[in-house]
């Protein structure tokens, strides 16, 4: 357990060492929203409309993109190896490898996600809606990207397969999750979506390790 | 204490590196592998920390498996393989923590284990302001710092300096008196005492 703790600790210290690089996700998701109102014209009505879907399209792609870093370095510099001949479970390490990840790339989205819905004019009484689905989503498709992820680390080339592998994993947590929001706005209650968002959250949570390290396991022995 | 291998092979792809290769190691002994680039030095190591399944063949510690008592093998076992477990973001100290976090320790401190590999003056620089040969260096202090009996080493002495290089020996002299056992790969001489070296020659 204090192994795990450690672990989380070295990498937010990593990741306040390089603020560079982990900034990279959020400007992306910024980027995208801000961008969509210039392209297809601001009529307020049009953008209320579109803003569940394009905030979830945004922090799925945003998320997809950061998930590339997850495992590439430890695998590298031989980290990985340390960790698979230790005495410590490697379900361990995943876990934190993934709260720390979450913590450093999909928090800051959700954070900034209520402020970008504001500028599309969705009505307030849905953001509540919209942070809730992205708290309970965006974990499921890190710990389901990290299956992908892991499988694909000891490849040489693997950019495009990575999005192949997972995308089809990540279209019911998309629907889910921007449907939530959209039957907010329009006044109803969306229960039922946050629900299923919940049940797919905890299968991810409890599960998603283990397939994980037994797939860095693979990658590892390669 | 005893380490042997029985009969291993290993191929990669279609090409096989090495067949029917059987060693046995005791307390105190030292095992150098030997081969040009390409021979399967590393491929022959990973099997031996368990990291891969060989093709045929089994490694006995203790006289089990290492598969089959590897919490065991584990608990005894220092593994460094040619890329150094480091993070260019943290300073010595703290890489060398997290590095011995791996393995079961001993009541050598980390200030002291730096100072031994002559990195005591800074411990507190970041690693990316390391030279190779510096960063080598903190990976061997890892070493000092673990209570194993077993050091499975691949290329300890790349990157290191001639100073490096007699350092690395006298550690490495040192954990064979203490009746530690070395697996270790090397294109360099080895100036250790004969009687505890044991050679190995691959792709010949």
């Amino acid at each position: 357990m204090s192994s795990l703790w450690s672990l989380i600790r070295r990498d937010l210290l990593l990741a306040y060492r390089r603020r560079g690089e982990v900034g990279n996700a959020l400007i992306f998701f910024g980027l995208v929203v801000l961008l969509f109102p210039i392209g297809i014209g601001a009529s307020e009505t049009l953008l209320a409309q579109i803003a569940p879907g394009l905030i979830w399209i945004a922090a799925l792609l945003a998320t997809l993109m950061s998930l590339d870093s997850l495992f590439k370095e430890d695998y590298q510099d031989g980290t990985l190896e340390q960790w698979t001949l230790s005495p410590h479970s490697l379900v361990a390490f995943v876990w934190a490898r993934l709260i720390s990840h979450w913590l450093i790339t999909a928090l800051p989205l959700v954070a900034v996600a209520p402020v970008l819905a504001l500028t599309l004019n969705l009505p307030a009484d849905a953001i509540g809606v919209l942070l809730l689905s992205l708290l309970l989503g965006t974990p499921v498709l890190m710990f389901v990207g990290a299956i992908g992820v892991a499988l694909t680390t000891g490849l040489q080339k693997s950019s495009l397969l990575l999005p192949l592998l997972v995308l089809p994993f990540y279209i019911p947590v998309l629907i889910f999750g921007a449907s939530a929001v959209e039957v907010s706005a329009s006044g109803w209650s969306a229960a039922g979506q946050l629900y299923i968002l919940a049940g797919l959250f905890v299968l991810g949570l409890t599960l998603a390790p283990f397939a994980v390290a037994s797939a860095l396991k693979v990658s590892v022995s390669q | 204490m005893h380490y042997q291998a029985k009969q291993l092979s290993c191929k990669r792809g279609r090409k096989t590196l090495f067949s029917e290769l059987s060693f046995e190691l005791q307390a105190g002994q030292l095992l150098l592998i030997e081969g040009h680039n390409g021979a399967g030095k590393t491929s022959l190591l990973k099997l031996l920390t368990g990291l891969r399944m060989p093709e045929a063949g089994e490694i006995l510690w203790q006289s089990r498996s290492i598969h089959d008592a590897h919490n065991d093998f584990r608990s005894k076992l220092s593994w460094l393989g040619h890329q150094n477990p480091l993070k260019d973001e943290q300073s010595a100290l703290e890489n060398l923590h997290t590095l011995s976090s791996f393995r079961p320790r001993n009541s050598i401190s980390l200030t002291d284990a730096l100072q031994e590999v002559k990195l005591g003056h800074a411990k507190h620089a970041q690693v990316k302001t390391f030279s190779a040969g510096m960063k080598r260096r903190l990976s061997l202090a890892s070493l000092l710092v673990a209570n194993t009996q077993l050091w499975i080493l691949d290329e300890p002495q790349a990157a290191l300096d001639k100073d490096g290089v007699a350092l690395y020996e006298s550690l490495a002299k040192q954990h064979l008196e203490n009746d530690g056992m070395i697996v270790m790969t090397s294109h360099h001489p080895l100036n250790l005492p004969a009687d505890r070296v044991q050679r190995l020659a691959l792709g010949v």
